[in-house]
Formats: structure tokens, C-alpha cells, sequence
């Protein structure tokens, strides 16, 4: 406590006028030695050592690495946790600064089939959120539009960046469909009067499938008029882009991916609160999903109150590719902690990580470029004095993002700075 | 013989009847007397009492006799009943019946600008939800075609009110006649109704039900000082029959088995008893009620079973929703058995004809006939003070009557006539002469074999062509006259034929296709043979009841209910937040609910249970100090800048399931808080988490009183949108003003009351005054640090200290100063970004507080968070470097003297509550579960105990689940399932209905 109170007067002249500078191009070596490596692979090296040069990861091994180039920044991570930078999945991250203001919010468009809306222009790299939610090692996010139907395309962005054309990593990777419920909601939020079903749900679903029946013709045809909306679905039939199917229940998991199938799109669930039910056939037909938050309340007041803490785990042992996901904006900086959950409830610890490094790569198609700790992949890793999934250890001390060093300043510790400034010493 | 007549009435005393009415006449007066005998029936003269073969004499709309051996007077019609049956007809205590519709104004919507007053005209009351001075007789209007639905059923006598407000005024006793409404009147006034809900009241107070139960409280209170005092000061129409009409039955209609335990609290403070509407779910909490309730009138509006043939929907459905299809029909017999007055209402029926079919349900599920009889006669009749007309069938009161074929609760058993004031209606035809048997019939020269048999009083025939076919005939008799029409078989044309009984034998004439008149006639052969009948399926219903009785009536509810145990937690890490700090491998003893011993080598009392704490960490219980879970109906009153009257400890639900979650996360006590709609909102329930135990026993024994209060955004309203800009104040300025106003008015109003001069006692003003006699304690939400300077200095201008400021995500700009006013910060542990007034929020909030002296905890305001408190203590370690140890009395310790309980919470110490929490690793890791947790010494939660409820529910579901499918298969009915949303509020929760969009902090 005395050793951070001197830090802090350390940094305070300077730290009440900083300014959080996005990191510049890696210009010489960085070797990592020593440290507890969690690959993302789901596996762990108890001695790894890690060099990184010009934004890559050149060498990893459970052992001292030889050759080092001499001009290398030697890093001594003995006793420390390494880790692939964290992915945050399912985030309006850079599309609102503040919720209650109607100004800051750029993550809903009007209407109910918008899939040429794309997230990545009104990403903004200015936010003072983006800082908070990389302190505590969350390096990339999934960027989606929110609305109902669909609702437009999302990007993975890089948390540090001058604009969003530097920031981007995946540009429109994939398009978000949110499925229609086939419950109505009823009554209203004090007293419930129960949720009855949803009477046009099938007239819902029946209007989905035709659209992508329509799109996937018009991808098929050159036609003469262009159709904005029609052009951006092109690539789902093509395997470029992903569909993220947002939805929550057992039955309407299924339609979503059966209608993803039959029209040659792959899906991808995001929600999935009762995903755990249908692990088999998620498994079956090579679906993953994006997990609402596991610090949830049950669904369901027969559920057991542990159930959304453990369907993370019950998927990944099933087989399916599951990734952890935060939701919303400012709260990711809390992604880390929710994966832990799952692993107090019984997610095998390395599969956790996974399910916020690989897993999402995967589920993006960028697998081959990020996602884990391995030679020729990004050097978008973090390192860590203690357990990062733990809020009791984790303590993020660096962090790169493709080799380019992360400043780990923020908006929270500015603010405690410039007041701790205000108090006399030694109360 | 008139003269005789009118003797013979003068004598009798009750029969008053020489038609003698202020309406005018036109022609000659209708003197007939009415005067009937029933003989031969089978008479229900109450509900205990039945006579068979006896008669049933009526005049001029009154009973004179009723017996087995009487003679019948002369000049009555006689009618033979036998083998029907005569009851007293029912009494409906819960009706609207020939009431006008009630509807609603412009205006009131959640979203529509505030009306701050009643919009009624004339010199009543400023509340319109409050509306004593109406009268159900001034508003009675004969409705023939509804009164015909009533009397199909057996009703005769009924209390009519309007279901609308929370004083709804006066209810009448009226009979079901269509006759003129001063006939049909028997009483106005018969009694008082009151509810918790304000109906079709466009005014915005009150919008939850603590502000519903506040202004029934100061109405109450109102009404003492109108009679005394407030007269000579206003004249106000409303408080004027407020007061008249105290005397009368007072029916309180609830929605659920807490409003009744609410209502009975309100009635045991203002010295009433009331008959209570229940909903039919009481059995859920039957003896509570029983302890505090008399009369009741339930509903028999019983679910339908759940259409569970899908498995996913099956798997929407709740185990207490199914449970409760299955136990809802045992509901009447169980409060009768409770020993409570119950009355029956159709009430709640969505089709008023399956009425009997429910009641057969209830008789099925226990209720014995006399008991089903004596609810819908006997006591309904006497609760509404009504047992001098009606009820039962003693000479004297009114021909209120019905005739049916057969015992009025066996299947199939139909109403003939009912009887309204000695005038018949009909119902059912009585049926005919039964012309069963075997004829020849004739037509012509044709002779063809006819089969004629009676059912349900419905006379039936068909030709027998051979064995195995037959063609039907359409016929029907009306005394004595017949008419038929058929076609036989291989003609293409029908004849129609019409003609009379003649004893035995039938005859008359017809035409033919061809339209020829011809003669026709049916000779009497003999009886039909008797079929053998068919094997009725097997119908027997499973008697066996499968769903528990758990308390609360929510899965993972106890049976049996847990007691205080002898615990000895042996070798754990003991965090005692004590001066003995963290202690390894220590032991606690925990003895008849408090803390015994907490120390190394304890050895176990006898008859202890010893748990083995190696490697566990055990701490006290995790204390929320702001949450919002466990309250019914309304988490903001918000309708007026001050709503300081309203109390959440009204409104507890001890029907939560996040009380059991949050146990699971070692939460063991919280302050329930209002929400933060309004500058001063309402006062806190301070409870503990027993679960399954009532709200009252819930809640903490003499704890001191604490209020909430708001400042910034929400309370001036800045994001509640554009039709919310005209309730004062609506920026921080103002504010300020409305507390140095209201402390005040406080001021003035404890010197008035000191002075021993007559006051109107204001329960606003009250709390107000508690907090500046230092009796109640402020818990303000606030964020801005300029505000905060302000509440303290308001504050120490009236003398008294704000106890703590909760959110304050900017406390760390003032804590030098909180530290020198001495008030504590309950926080978020890292909230922000979410509205402008936390833009400069930062989680080092609680450890910069903490440095400068501040009490400071970490709080949920969130039923989710409130599940893993003891994480976000960790935050305090990782954002700002507290001490362990410190950190975690942010959620224990520190919580308990922000809420003036640290001398009986908050750490391990002996003679303290045994709050206890075993978890299984460091309390503040991500990865420690809560094992065990302790309230009072009782082992509300534990994993294993845990484990076994999951198996026991997901069995209790499948059998469940069997059991509607057989109930389907049977050609029950059965509904879509329902799911349910979940209930939680934060603090910004506007409205008892508003969505869960628009939750602010």
C-alpha cells in the first residue's frame, strides 16, 4: 500500500497532464523470460519464454530462448502469468461513451433489416472507456450493431489506435440477425404476468428464411439495379462473412441454425442462455457460441441458481466452441472476472482463457493471426503479476497489441490521481 | 279474506305486505299474494339441515313455512317437487353486478405528465383513488341479462360494489330480480371496500403499493383528526363518509396472500377487522392468515393444467405454478379446516358456467358439501349482515330459492327455477312426462318401430330400421302436445306431424312430402329394454398430491422448517473483523443463534454438529446495504418530490427466489431501499435473509428507522424524459430548496406537536421529524460531489448528520470533508460511464474514502451483484491497495455500522448474531463459493442440502408434468404455458409496471 502511494506521488506531475498516447510500431525486440504462458491453446508453459519482433510473435518455449538479438528489451516475467490479449465478443465498445446520452449512443440504427450498417465507422478510438477495459488485459473487442432483426455488421477492433481505420483487425466480419422470440413478453416487469407465446413467431421466421432465400438469389445474379442491403449478404453465402444469430432459447436455438443451414450460412449463436440443452447439437452441426455473461441470474426460477455460471463449462466439455462474452460497453474491463466464474463453477481453467482468446479468433476466421500465444501470430499478449481471472490477483503490469506497447494509464487512475493530489500525505 | 290475510301478516310481524308502494298505479293494482307450496322436495333449509319429502310454503315473496309435516294453506298453487330438490339460493359477496362500467380518464400512464391532485369535482378529497362517498344503491341499475347469467348459476342475493379504487365506497344488497331497483334494494351501505390498487384514478399518487398502503394509513389518521378538529378547518365530503361508514363490514380486497397479511397489519393498527377478498392462493401461507384474518371470500377460479407435450415449452413452465394448478382446488377446504369463515365468489371465473364444475373440484380436493353449501348461503349472508333475508330458508325471510333435479353438486344435476323474492325465473325447462318405451307408429298405413327414451329431462326417439340402424325422429313434447318430424328409411321425403298424449298412446295429424294431411298415431308396446351400461372408463383420479407445501412456496423451499443449531466449524481460516483480525486453523462455535466462541481448540457442547473447516475460510455474513430485492408492487413511490411516508418495510416479499440466491453468495442481511425517484423517497426495510419465514419475521428486530433519500439526475428527472418537466425541482438547485422546505415544515411540525395543541398527525411530516430528532437515519444515492456538500450542509443547518451516502462515485472528491461530517460511502466497487454524473467516476472511489476515514462499503443495488459481494470487497484491494482484511469488512463489517447494527453483525465475535459463512476457499477470490451461510444460527443454505433440493425438484416436475398429460389425455382443459419474467429493481425503477429498459442508478 506504502509501495503504491509512492508510485503514485511518483507519477503525479506528471500523470494530472498525461495524456494516454495509442502505442507506436514495435522498433526493437522484446523478450519475455520466464512467467506462466496460458497459450489460449488450453495449454500452459511453466517456463515460457517469448520474443516478439516487429509486431509478432517470432519464438515461443518452455525454455530459455538462444539467439536472443542483442538489441532485445529483456522483460523478467518470473513469477508472473502471460497470456494472449483477452477478446471481448458481443461489445457496443466504442459505440457509446455514456449510456444515458442520446448523443453518445451509435449502436442502434432504425429499422429491422439493416445488414449494410456497419460498426466499425462509429468505433471511436477517443473513448475514455477503452483505456479502463485494457488495464485489466481486454486488448481486442468484437464491435456489433444491436437492434431488432438485423441489425448490421460487426468488426474486431484493436482497444488502442489513432481512428478506426488503424484500429481494425477484422473489418465486417460478420452480420448480426437478433432471432425473434417465440415468447411475448406479457404483463409487465413488478408484476410478471408470465410470458405467452409469441403468436407471430412463425410468421417471423417464415419472413427471415425469405430474405436470405432473396439474398442468396440476388448473390447468385448480377443484377442491373443494385440493392444496398442485398449486396452486404452476398458474402454469408460465400463463407466470408459470419451470421451471429442472437438468441437465448433451446427451440429457437435450433430453428436459427436449422434455417442457417438450409440456406448455406454459417451460424453462430450468441446469447445462448439455454445453449447448455443443446450442446449435442451445437456439437453436431459445428456451431459455436458467443455466452451471454456467466454473472447472470437464472432464466428461470426452477433453474439451479448456479446454472449460468456453469453452462461455459458444460458446453466446452461437450466439444463445442464456446466463447465468454461481457456484452454492453464500460463493463469489459470486468470480461476477465466473468471468465473466472466459469471456472469456479467448473470450466477447466485453460479452456476458459480459450473461450477469450482463441475460441473468439476462431469464431471470426482470424485464427491464423491472433487468438494465442504462437510464433507468427500477433504479439497481442499481456502479462500479469497474478491470476488475470481472478480480481484479487489480477494486475496487469504490460501489454502489447501487434507488438505495439499498451499504455495501461486510464480515465479511472487520471481521476484518482489528480484528487489524491487534493489530500495531505499519510491520511 | 284480505282482511283475514292482512291479520294473519300483522301477526307474523315480518310479513309486512299489503302492496302498498309510493309508485303510482296505473289501472288496477296487481293484489295477487303469490302464495305457492312446494311439496314432495327434498329441502336444504340451511346448509346443516335437510328435510326430504317436505314442503316449502311461500307469500308475497317472504317464506311462511317450511317443514316435513305442514299443511299447506289454503289458496296456495301447489307444486309437486318430487325428487327435486329446493336450496336457499347462493349469496354473492363480491360482484359488480348492475354496476356502471368504470372508465378510465385521460392521463395516468406512467409516461403521461404527473396530475398531482384529484381531477374530481365537487368538496372531496385531494386523493381520487379515495372515494368513500360513493354509493353502490346510488348507482344500481337492473342489468336483466347479467342478473339471468347469476340465477342460471344459483344465485339469488348478491353484495354489489364498483371494482374500482382503493376506497371504493359503499356496497349494496341487492336481490336478482329484473324487477324496479327499489324491489331488487334490500340495503344500501352494507358495507365498506377497500383495496390496495387505485384503479381507474388518473392521478399519479400513489403508483406503488407502499404508497397505496401510506394513504390508506393517513386516511385513517385523517378521518380521527376530521372528526375532532379538521371539520371546523375544511369541509371535505370525502372524510365526511369516510367516517360514516367505519361501522360497517369492511371487505379488503387483496391480490395475493402477502396483501392480506399487509391488510391485516394496517387493520390491527387502526383497530378494524376485515373480511378479506382472497385470490385463492392462502394455502400457500394458511396459517399466517389464519392468525390474523376471521372471514374470508375466496375464488375458485382454479388453473388449468399446463400443456406440457412439448418438452422445451414444458420446460417454461414453474414448478410453483404447477404445483399451485394442483393445490389450488384444496385452497377453500384448507382455510375451512384453518378454522376461518369462508365465503365462495364467482369472482375471478373467466366463464361464470364453469362455476360448478370448479365447485365439484373444490368438493373433490376435501371440501365437504355442507361446508361448499354453507359458503355460498350461510356465511356469505352473515358477513354482510344479510342473514336476516337470506341464507337460509326460515319463515321469515325472503323466497330467495332455487329447484333443481337432483343434490346441486352432483354432475349433470340441473337448476329448474330460482326464485327471487317469491318470483319465478326459469332456468331449465322441468322436464315432462317421461313417454319412454316402445311404440308403433302409424303413419298412414306404414308401421314403423319407434324407441322414444328421456335424458336430462330431454325426450328423445329414433325408428329402429334393424339391429344395428336407426333413423333419428326430432321431437318435442310440451305438455302433452307433440310434435315430430322424421324421414324413414328409403323415403326421400319427411313428415311432420303434430298431436296429443293420450294416456298411454299418441295420436294426431301430419302432412307428408307431398303435403297431403294425413293421420298419424304411436301405440304404446311397453318398456325399453334396459342396455347394459357401458363400462365407464376408468375415471378415478389419482387422489395422490405430489407438490410440496414449501416455504417460501418457490422451489428450493423447506418443508420442514430449519432450526437453530450447535455448530462447531473446526480448524478454518476465521476472518473474526475483530482486533484478532484473520486467525488460521481456528474454530467458531455458534449456540442457540449467537456467536458462542471464536478461538483454537474449542471443544464441541453435546449435541453439536462438528464441520470440518480445513482448508475453508469462514467469515460473518456478507451485509448488502443497498438492494431491491424481496419488495412487492413498487420499489418508487417518485409521484411527489417527497414521498417520506411510504415504507418498503411495508412491502417486503418474502416470496423472492433471489432471497436464495443471494444466500448462496453468504449474503445474510440488506437494506431494502427505495428507489430514487424523488429528492426524499420513502423509509427502508432493514432485513435479514430467513428464508422462508414471513416479511414481518424477516425483518431486523429494533433496528433503527432509515430513509432514502436522492440527489442529481434521477431525482430532477434528467433523463425521464420531456413529459417529466414539471414537477419541482428539476435542477440541483432546487433541490436543496425542497429540503431546507421540507426539514422546515419538520421543524414546525414537532413543535406543534410538543405544544400538546390538537394536530392532524402526518405520517410525511413524522418521519421528517424522526430525521431531525436523529431517529431516522438518511441513506442519500448521490454521484456529484457539489450536491453531496450540500446534503451535509442542509443537514448540519438542521442539526442532525446524513448517515451515508450511497453510489457516491464521487466521494473521493469530498472524502476529507464526509470524514469530518461522519458520514459513510456505500459504493459500486468499479460502476461508471452509464450517465453524466458518473463520467468521472473511478473504482478507486472506496479505497481514497477508506484512506481519509471514511465507513465505507461495496453494495449490489442489483440482485445479480448482490450474489457475489465477496468478490467485488477484492476490488478494493486491486483498485487502490486496502488491506485484505479491510477490504472485506467493506461487505461485512463496514455495512453493519452504516446500518447501526455492528453490535449485533458484521463480525465474528461472541454474543454477536450467528451470520455465519463457511466458503470454500479466500472469501474474496473468484473462485470461493459460499457453503454454508447462517442466519441467526439457522443453516438457511448449504450446497448439500443444495444438491439434493435440485433432484427433488426436477422429480417434483416430472411427476407433475405425468400428471397434466394424464389430465390431458382425460380431455381436460389445458392452457399454453406461461413464462415468468423476472422482478428485480435498481433504484431508478420508476413504476410497479415499468419496463426493464429504463433502470437507473
Amino acid at each position: 500500500m506504502k509501495f503504491i502511494n509512492i508510485i503514485l506521488l511518483f507519477l503525479l506531475p506528471m500523470g494530472l497532464t498525461a495524456q494516454i498516447i495509442p502505442g507506436s510500431a514495435q522498433q526493437t525486440p522484446i523478450l519475455i523470460e520466464g512467467g506462466i504462458a496460458h497459450l489460449g491453446t488450453g495449454k500452459v508453459l511453466d517456463n515460457a519464454h517469448i520474443l516478439i519482433e516487429d509486431g509478432k510473435i517470432s519464438r515461443v518455449a518452455n525454455q530459455k530462448i538462444e539467439d536472443v538479438p542483442a538489441n532485445a528489451e529483456r522483460i523478467n516475467a518470473t513469477g508472473k502469468h502471460i497470456y494472449p490479449g483477452f477478446i471481448a465478443m458481443n461489445t457496443r465498445l466504442g459505440l457509446v461513451d455514456i449510456d444515458a446520452v442520446r448523443a453518445t449512443r451509435d449502436f442502434r440504427e432504425v429499422g429491422q433489416r439493416n445488414p449494410h450498417v456497419r460498426a466499425l465507422i462509429a468505433y471511436n478510438t477517443d473513448s475514455k472507456i477503452l483505456p479502463t477495459v485494457r488495464s485489466n488485459g481486454v486488448l481486442l473487442a468484437q464491435v456489433c450493431p444491436e437492434g431488432n432483426g438485423i441489425s448490421g455488421q460487426s468488426s474486431l477492433m484493436a482497444l488502442d489506435g489513432w481512428n478506426w481505420e488503424d484500429a481494425v483487425i477484422a473489418a465486417d466480419e460478420g452480420i448480426h440477425l437478433v432471432w425473434p422470440n417465440d415468447f411475448r413478453r406479457m404483463g409487465w416487469w413488478a408484476e410478471p404476468g408470465g410470458i405467452k407465446k409469441n403468436e407471430k413467431y412463425e410468421e417471423q421466421k417464415a419472413e427471415i428464411e425469405d430474405y436470405f432465400e432473396q439474398a442468396k438469389a440476388y448473390a447468385a445474379d448480377q443484377p442491373e439495379v443494385k440493392d444496398l442491403r442485398m449486396e452486404s449478404m452476398k458474402d454469408l453465402f460465400n463463407g466470408k462473412k459470419k451470421l451471429y444469430i442472437h438468441t437465448d432459447g433451446a427451440k429457437t436455438i435450433e430453428s436459427a441454425v436449422l434455417m442457417a443451414k438450409r440456406q448455406g450460412v454459417s451460424p453462430v449463436i450468441v446469447g445462448g442462455e439455454d445453449a447448455w440443452q443443446m450442446a449435442g447439437f451445437l456439437k453436431t452441426n459445428g456451431v459455436s457460441v458467443v455466452l451471454h455473461p456467466p454473472q447472470s441470474l437464472p432464466n428461470h426460477s426452477d433453474a439451479h441458481i448456479d446454472q449460468p455460471y456453469k453452462t461455459a463449462g458444460i458446453l466446452a466439455s461437450a466439444g463445442v466452441t464456446v466463447a465468454i462474452s461481457q456484452g454492453e460497453s464500460w463493463q469489459n474491463f470486468n470480461l476477465p472476472f466473468q471468465t473466472g466464474q466459469a471456472v469456479a463453477f467448473g470450466m477447466d481453467p485453460e479452456a476458459a482463457i480459450q473461450a477469450i482468446t482463441l475460441n473468439p479468433a476462431k469464431i471470426m476466421g482470424v485464427e491464423k493471426k491472433l487468438g494465442s500465444i504462437s510464433a507468427g501470430k500477433d504479439a497481442t499478449l499481456f502479462i500479469c503479476a497474478g491470476d488475470a481471472l481472478d480480481m484479487r490477483t489480477n494486475n496487469v503490469t504490460e501489454a502489447w497489441i501487434a507488438g505495439r506497447k499498451v499504455d495501461l494509464d486510464n480515465h479511472h487512475k487520471i481521476m484518482a490521481r489528480k484528487y489524491e493530489a487534493k489530500y495531505p500525505k499519510g491520511r | 279474506m284480505k282482511r283475514k290475510l292482512l291479520l294473519l301478516i300483522l301477526i307474523g310481524g315480518a310479513l309486512g305486505l299489503f302492496a302498498q308502494t309510493t309508485f303510482p298505479v296505473n289501472g288496477a293494482p296487481d293484489n295477487r299474494t303469490g302464495k305457492y307450496a312446494f311439496t314432495n322436495a327434498t329441502i336444504y333449509k340451511s346448509h346443516d339441515q335437510m328435510l326430504e319429502n317436505a314442503t316449502l310454503v311461500i307469500e308475497d315473496g317472504k317464506i311462511l313455512t317450511v317443514g316435513a309435516n305442514i299443511s299447506i294453506p289454503s289458496g296456495a298453487v301447489v307444486k309437486d317437487l318430487e325428487g327435486q330438490f329446493i336450496y336457499p339460493s347462493f349469496v354473492e359477496t363480491y360482484a359488480n353486478y348492475g354496476m356502471p362500467e368504470m372508465k378510465k380518464g385521460s392521463g395516468g400512464g406512467w409516461r403521461s405528465p404527473p396530475q398531482p391532485l384529484s381531477n374530481k369535482k365537487g368538496a372531496f378529497g385531494w386523493n381520487q383513488a379515495i372515494k368513500p362517498e360513493w354509493n353502490a344503491a346510488e348507482n344500481f341499475k337492473i342489468d336483466s341479462k347479467s342478473a339471468k347469467e347469476w340465477r342460471k348459476l344459483g344465485f339469488g342475493t348478491m353484495l354489489i360494489h364498483s371494482k374500482d379504487g382503493i376506497s371504493r365506497g359503499t356496497a349494496a344488497t341487492v336481490t336478482l330480480g329484473d324487477e324496479k331497483e327499489q324491489e331488487q334494494l334490500l340495503q344500501s351501505q352494507s358495507a365498506h371496500v377497500l383495496s390496495f390498487e387505485k384503479g381507474i384514478s388518473t392521478q399519479t399518487y400513489p403508483r406503488s403499493l407502499m404508497g397505496s398502503i401510506a394513504l390508506i394509513r393517513q386516511t385513517y389518521l385523517d378521518g380521527l383528526w376530521y372528526a375532532q378538529q379538521g371539520v371546523n378547518e375544511e369541509r371535505n365530503l370525502s372524510l365526511d363518509a369516510w367516517n360514516k361508514i367505519q361501522n360497517l363490514p369492511q371487505v379488503f380486497v387483496t391480490r395475493d396472500r402477502l396483501e392480506i397479511l399487509r391488510a391485516a397489519n394496517i387493520a390491527a393498527e387502526f383497530g378494524k377487522q376485515y373480511i378479506i377478498k382472497g385470490t385463492g392462493d392462502e394455502y400457500k401461507r394458511a396459517s399466517e392468515i389464519k392468525a390474523k384474518v376471521q372471514s374470508i371470500i375466496l375464488p375458485i377460479n382454479f388453473p388449468k393444467a399446463y400443456d406440457v407435450e412439448d418438452p422445451y415449452d414444458a420446460m417454461a413452465a414453474e414448478l410453483q405454478d404447477m404445483r399451485h394448478w394442483e393445490l389450488a382446488p384444496t385452497n377453500p377446504a384448507q382455510m375451512i379446516k384453518a378454522g376461518m369463515n369462508v365465503a365462495l365468489t364467482t369472482d375471478g371465473l373467466k366463464k361464470k358456467d364453469s362455476f360448478h364444475k370448479m365447485l365439484r373440484k373444490a368438493i373433490e380436493a376435501g371440501l365437504s358439501e355442507a361446508d361448499a353449501l354453507k359458503a355460498l348461503t350461510f356465511t356469505p349472508a352473515k358477513m354482510i349482515g344479510a342473514e336476516k333475508w337470506v341464507g337460509s330458508l326460515e319463515s321469515g325471510k325472503l323466497a330467495n330459492f332455487f329447484i333443481s333435479s337432483d343434490n346441486i353438486f352432483k354432475k349433470g344435476t340441473k337448476i329448474y327455477q330460482n326464485w327471487v323474492q317469491g318470483k319465478p325465473y326459469e332456468v331449465n325447462p322441468i322436464p315432462q312426462e317421461n313417454l319412454s318405451g316402445k311404440y308403433d307408429l302409424q303413419i298412414f298405413r306404414q308401421i314403423h318401430d319407434m324407441e322414444v327414451s328421456q335424458k336430462d329431462g330431454k325426450t328423445k326417439a329414433k325408428l329402429i330400421v334393424n339391429d344395428s340402424t336407426s333413423t333419428k325422429v326430432n321431437i318435442k313434447v310440451d305438455k302433452g302436445q307433440l310434435t315430430l318430424s322424421l324421414t324413414p328409411e328409403g323415403e326421400s321425403g319427411s313428415y311432420r306431424l303434430a298431436g296429443t298424449v293420450d294416456g298411454k298412446n299418441w295420436k294426431g295429424r301430419g302432412q307428408g312430402q307431398d303435403g297431403n294431411w294425413l293421420n298419424w298415431s304411436a301405440t304404446y308396446k311397453g318398456e325399453l329394454e334396459e342396455k347394459p351400461e357401458k363400462k365407464k372408463k376408468e375415471t378415478t383420479k389419482s387422489k395422490e398430491i405430489i407438490s410440496k407445501i414449501a416455504y417460501p412456496f418457490l422451489p428450493y423451499g423447506w418443508t420442514t422448517k430449519p432450526q437453530q443449531e450447535t455448530v462447531l466449524i473446526t480448524g478454518a481460516t476465521v476472518w473474526t473483523n475483530e482486533s484478532e483480525g484473520i486467525l488460521e486453523d481456528a474454530d467458531v462455535l455458534i449456540v442457540g443463534g449467537k456467536i458462542s466462541k471464536v478461538g483454537k481448540g474449542l471443544s464441541a457442547p453435546s449435541g453439536a454438529t462438528t464441520i470440518d473447516g480445513k482448508g475453508k475460510h469462514v467469515t460473518s455474513g456478507v451485509i448488502d446495504e443497498h438492494s431491491h430485492i424481496a419488495i412487492s408492487k413498487g420499489v418508487n413511490e417518485g409521484s411527489q418530490a417527497s414521498s417520506a411516508e411510504v415504507s418498503i418495510g411495508h412491502v417486503v416479499n418474502s416470496e423472492d427466489i433471489n432471497i436464495y440466491r443471494q444466500l448462496a453468495g453468504g449474503v445474510t442481511a440488506a437494506q431494502l431501499l427505495h428507489g430514487s425517484a424523488n429528492p426524499i423517497g420513502g423509509q427502508s426495510g432493514l432485513i435479514k435473509l430467513r428464508w422462508g419465514l414471513t416479511p414481518d419475521e424477516m425483518k431486523i428486530e429494533n433496528s433503527d428507522g432509515y430513509i432514502k433519500f436522492a440527489l442529481g439526475e434521477n431525482v430532477k428527472q434528467s433523463n425521464a424524459g420531456d413529459n417529466r418537466r414539471s414537477r419541482f425541482p428539476q435542477t440541483r438547485m432546487g433541490v436543496e430548496q425542497v429540503y431546507v422546505d421540507h426539514f422546515t415544515r419538520a421543524k414546525e411540525y414537532a413543535a406543534v406537536k410538543k405544544s400538546g395543541k390538537p394536530f392532524r398527525k402526518d405520517l410525511e411530516l413524522e418521519a421528517l421529524a424522526e430525521i431531525i430528532e436523529s431517529k431516522r437515519f438518511i441513506t442519500c444515492h448521490s454521484y456529484r460531489q457539489s450536491e453531496i456538500n450540500m446534503l451535509m450542509k442542509v443537514a448540519e443547518q438542521f442539526d442532525f448528520k446524513i448517515n451515508t451516502f450511497t453510489h457516491i462515485l464521487e466521494g473521493y472528491k469530498v472524502a476529507d470533508k464526509m470524514a469530518m461530517h461522519g458520514v459513510g460511502g456505500s459504493t459500486f466497487s468499479d460502476w461508471w460511464a452509464y450517465k453524466v454524473e458518473v463520467d468521472e467516476a473511478t473504482p478507486y472511489n472506496g479505497s481514497i474514502m477508506h484512506k481519509q476515514g471514511v465507513t465505507v462499503a461495496y453494495n449490489s443495488d442489483d440482485a445479480e451483484m448482490a450474489r457475489r459481494l465477496n468478490q467485488e470487497a477484492a476490488k478494493a484491494v486491486k483498485y487502490g491497495g486496502v488491506s485484505e482484511e479491510d477490504a472485506w469488512k467493506f461487505v461485512t463489517l463496514n455495512p453493519a455500522k452504516l446500518l447501526h447494527l455492528d453490535n449485533r453483525m458484521g463480525s465474528l465475535k461472541p454474543g454477536k448474531d450467528a451470520d455465519v459463512v463457511l466458503w470454500s476457499d479466500h472469501p474474496m477470490s473468484i473462485y470461493a463459493m459460499a457453503e454454508k451461510t447462517w442466519v441467526d444460527g439457522v443453516r438457511y443454505f448449504d450446497r448439500e442440502k443444495d444438491a439434493e433440493l435440485q433432484k427433488e425438484i426436477a422429480a417434483e416436475r416430472s411427476k407433475l408434468i405425468q400428471k397434466m398429460l394424464k389430465e390431458k389425455e382425460k380431455g381436460g382443459d389445458t392452457q399454453a404455458v406461461k413464462k415468468k419474467r423476472p422482478q428485480q429493481y435498481s433504484c431508478g425503477s420508476l413504476h410497479q409496471h415499468m419496463d426493464s429498459e429504463s433502470h437507473q442508478h
